[in-house]
């Protein structure tokens, strides 16, 4: 073998040796581009016509023969180049079997098939009613393409206390192009001695671009409760996402120990607008608002608590 | 003489140095280059037998030094010279560490055995093994090689292949250069494959904003801003999405020099000079043109073509252009190749001596998908239940043409849409679609109801005359496949016995990519008889363009007539065509047959090819 630093001199003297026409005379001589053989091959094949036996009646130049594109003299069984006329093959030999199908030995690697992804789409601290808090939330799944298992969760501190923090373990699974179905279990630590729900829900992207997450639950004595959160990303500029989003809960009945009535409980709204540092890293800065509703808001009023919280907040936006 | 980075610099002088002294045939450099420096990279071999060993070795390309998988310690790998009717030896050694590896020639005739495809044609390379690869050309052109094994491809792991013909090419030139296009990332490969399933649109910063809304609405108003808007954000795409990976994860590479490095190819003036264009991207579509010169496409992926001139033309992952210029007047030229999405470009230089360099154009502007482009495609909303059928597409009466006349805004294909969609009116179902006409395409069952389809074209077409996206109606003469006719007649003359359809499919959001809805793990092979002639018809169900490869036989692509027309070894199949071409299943064996985009076909884009004789 040699290395050669110096091809193209090289191989121009080889490449001179070409016959001096002009350089797209030749074929265009010999290759009038419109008018089709009287008898085409399809027309042969269909049985309207006998072709002429002739190859160069098809425009067969020595060009042509030897890129391999048909022969110069017509012979059937002479096969080793390229293409075969009218799609003779040649007669297959033991050694051609062998060296069509090995025998393999190993299985083709593949790409890794499970990929994960974990999001905190929150990591904040607040500005509200009784002072600064923090607050989190935020997502995990690992899976394939259909089938992922999910972890979802937030809370909240707030005087240097946690005051609620739930995670819920789903299984997920896609059922069409844009939703997941989920199943699983929710428990939430706190407040009081914590619960735990069975969950059944769905999840995905709503036309528009709308994230949508509807979570039914199903908990200890029948308790039942609901949750629908969605969420959008409107792009002031690529970097520069302005996130409106809403997360409503609803329950079965009153949980007096745990503060919540019957009916719809808790709105939260907020709008934060970040800014894409890099698509893993984004801080943000933003309002929010939350509500309590009908026994809810009773209850937090018996407890001293106003049933309208809003504030500042300020916090980033991560996922590796 | 630059070097694409300086450790790469180092460890290329040395292997420069060493072919320097093993190198007889050297000295024919005085006979022809006494005036002339020795010409820059990529480096070649000729002959009859070749050891390569692949290797990993520290590259810099933009700023940081990171490992390459390089063969002979060359990234791009060595310009293989063969003969036509030459048997070639190539002994291939894995020197990496852990990983196996295979070396696949992409676009060349050969027994399945000596393919190169781990786990379909051998068991692969392991490492400080060798393996002997054997085969007799039968063919000449343009082609290249690259590993087959997972993301090595990626990382460096291409290479030229120039097959001189035994008879004289039909065409003449005084001087050639190989100049091959490849996309280079400093993220590992396998962990840009995990990116794009967290995040598929990561290097998408070109989405649609409020501001663009708000321009879109002077210009037009805010009923058919909002429509336009509308009309994408129902579907959850964005017509931004022009390619998966851009300039904000690679840098693009000619002849493996970064384009502040700038590879130079030399002339001298009145020399008719042929370059060979190899687009050896992972994932890149560049658009290529000489601001100053006319090329003349003589051959494409190896096999020669009726000449044709043009200004500008696209190449596809994996696809081969020959073109022939005749540079004279200026001193340099600059080789313009600015990929799809307008984020980045590969630059070289013709020149008449090293140093000089021309202006670099400005890259065009951004090109925006129109629903013309996605084939019209939003059935996905009405079978699965979103409630908002879109059945239109079928008899727009629009020309998709020629495509230097016009129709290129997103506008048009818009307000078009739109006005479908009102037409047809909301909450049709699947089966609905044939009630709308003929035209109407039809989907495989495996589609239906599938979460790893997200779009399906209604009224896909050959369109081989569209220049393709940001492309049409540029005031230049751009390259199409229609342009492009094969110098030969029909090589086998059957007429196919049967047809085969298959859809390229896919979820934008999910990085899921495969045919007729099913992921490669998923699917059998497609069985060919020995000796048959087919005919494959793709649909793109997507709205990405595929390039899309048959190993092992030729893809003969016909024109919208159904007539053979151009003989290929990667098809592109830009989003919302429909193209059909000819196999002549001549070569037993197991062959793969798969989408180039280097993650599309990790992801599942990907089938086995058997051919097996008749029963």
């Amino acid at each position: 073998m040699t290395r050669i630093q110096a091809a193209p001199f090289v191989l121009v003297p080889l490449l001179a040796l070409a016959p001096a026409t002009p350089a797209f005379a030749r074929h265009g001589a010999h290759h009038p581009p419109s008018p089709p053989p009287a008898c085409t091959p399809e027309h042969a094949a269909m049985g309207h016509c006998t072709p002429t036996p002739t190859r160069q009646a098809h425009g067969c130049t020595p060009e042509h023969a030897a890129m391999g594109h048909c022969k110069l003299e017509p012979e059937p069984d002479a096969a080793s180049h390229g293409a075969h006329p009218h799609g003779a093959v040649p007669p297959v030999t033991d050694a051609d079997r062998a060296a069509a199908f090995p025998p393999l030995s190993r299985h083709m690697e593949h790409a890794q098939d499970v990929h994960w992804r974990v999001l905190f789409d929150r990591l904040e601290a607040r500005h509200g009613h009784d002072g600064t808090g923090q607050a989190w939330e935020g997502n995990a799944w690992i899976g394939g393409d259909l089938h992922r298992l999910w972890l979802r969760g937030e809370g909240e501190r707030e005087g240097g206390r946690t005051r609620a923090a739930d995670l819920e373990a789903l299984y997920g699974r896609s059922v069409s192009p844009w939703w997941d179905l989920v199943a699983g279990v929710r428990h939430e630590f706190l407040p009081g001695d914590g619960r735990t729900w069975l969950a059944i829900g769905v999840q995905g992207i709503a036309p528009y671009w709308f994230e949508v997450a509807a979570t039914f639950y199903l908990g200890e004595s029948g308790r039942t409760a609901a949750a629908l959160e969605t969420s959008y990303d409107l792009l002031l500029t690529n970097r520069l996402v302005l996130q409106p989003k809403l997360e409503a809960r609803a329950y079965g009945r009153a949980d007096p120990e745990r503060g919540t009535g019957s009916g719809l409980a808790t709105v939260e709204a907020g709008l934060r607008l970040r800014y894409e540092v890099t698509r893993r890293f984004a801080p943000y800065a933003g309002y929010a608002w939350s509500r309590a509703f009908g026994g809810t808001a009773d209850l937090r009023r018996d407890a001293g608590q106003p049933a309208d919280d809003h504030g500042w907040v300020a916090g980033v936006r991560v996922w590796f | 003489m630059t070097f694409p980075g300086k450790d790469l610099q180092d460890a290329s002088r040395r292997r420069f140095v060493a072919g320097l002294a093993a190198a007889p045939l050297l000295a024919a450099w005085p006979r022809h280059g006494g005036t002339m420096p020795p010409p820059l990279p990529p480096f070649e071999l000729r002959g009859s037998h070749f050891d390569l060993d692949i290797g990993v070795m520290p590259v810099n390309f933009p700023g940081i030094t990171r490992p390459a998988i390089t063969i002979n310690g060359y990234l791009p790998a060595p310009v293989l010279r063969w003969r036509e009717g030459d048997t070639v030896t190539v002994r291939v050694t894995n020197r990496l560490r852990d990983a196996i590896t295979s070396i696949h020639w992409h676009g060349i005739l050969l027994p399945a055995n000596m393919d190169g495809v781990p786990g379909m044609s051998f068991d692969g390379i392991a490492p400080d093994e060798s393996w002997l690869y054997r085969f007799t050309l039968k063919q000449s052109g343009t082609y290249w090689y690259h590993s087959h094994s997972l993301f090595q491809e990626q990382a460096g792991l291409y290479g030229a292949i120039v097959v001189e013909p035994v008879e004289p090419h039909p065409y003449r030139w005084d001087r050639e250069h190989v100049v091959l296009l490849s996309d280079w990332t400093d993220l590992d490969p396998a962990a840009l494959f995990r990116r794009l399933k967290k995040m598929p649109g990561h290097d998408n910063w070109y989405r649609p904003t409020v501001g663009d809304l708000l321009r879109d609405a002077r210009q037009r108003g805010w009923r058919a801003a909002l429509a336009g808007r509308a009309a994408w954000d129902r579907m959850r795409m964005t017509p931004s999405d022009i390619s998966d990976v851009n300039a904000h994860t690679y840098t693009y590479l000619c002849n493996g020099f970064t384009p502040a490095r700038n590879w130079t190819g030399l002339f001298r003036p009145g020399e008719k000079v042929l370059l060979r264009f190899i687009n050896a991207s992972a994932m890149t579509y560049f658009d290529v043109r000489i601001p100053g010169l006319k090329m003349t496409v003589v051959a494409a992926d190896g096999q020669p073509v009726h000449p044709v001139t043009v200004d500008e033309f696209r190449i596809a992952v994996a696809e081969t252009f020959d073109v022939i210029v005749e540079p004279s007047g200026q001193d340099a030229y600059t080789i313009f190749a600015q990929d799809m999405g307008r984020t980045g470009y590969a630059r070289g230089t013709l020149a008449v001596e090293h140093g000089l360099e021309a202006p670099i154009p400005a890259p065009d502007p951004r090109p925006l998908l129109t629903m013309q482009d996605m084939g019209h495609g939003t059935g996905h909303g009405d079978s699965h239940g979103d409630g908002h059928g879109a059945g239109h597409g079928m008899d727009h009466g629009m020309d998709h043409g020629g495509g230097h006349d016009g129709h290129h805004g997103m506008h048009a294909g818009e307000a078009h849409a739109h006005a479908m969609h009102r037409a047809h009116g909301p909450g049709g179902t699947h089966g609905g679609h044939g009630s709308h006409g003929a035209a109407m395409q039809p989907h495989p069952e495996s589609e239906r109801r599938n979460p790893l389809v997200d779009m399906q074209a209604t009224a896909p077409e050959p369109r081989l005359d569209d220049p393709g996206i940001g492309l049409r109606g540029n005031g230049r003469r751009v390259l199409t496949y229609a342009d492009m006719r094969s110098l030969f007649d029909d090589p086998d003359g059957r007429e196919p016995s049967r047809t085969i359809e298959l859809h390229l499919t896919g979820h934008m959001e999910k990085f899921a990519w495969s045919f007729d809805g099913m992921r490669f793990a998923d699917a059998g092979p497609l069985r060919l008889n020995y000796g048959e002639r087919v005919r494959i018809v793709l649909v793109n169900d997507t709205m990405m363009t595929h390039p899309i490869h048959l190993h092992g036989m030729w893809s003969d692509v016909e024109d919208g007539d159904g007539r053979f027309h151009l003989r290929k070894h990667t098809v592109d199949m830009p989003p919302g065509t429909k193209r059909s071409y000819r196999v002549h299943a001549d070569a037993l064996g197991r062959w793969a047959y798969h989408c180039h985009l280097l993650y599309h076909m990790e992801a599942g884009m990907m089938r086995e090819v058997r051919v097996e004789e008749r029963a």
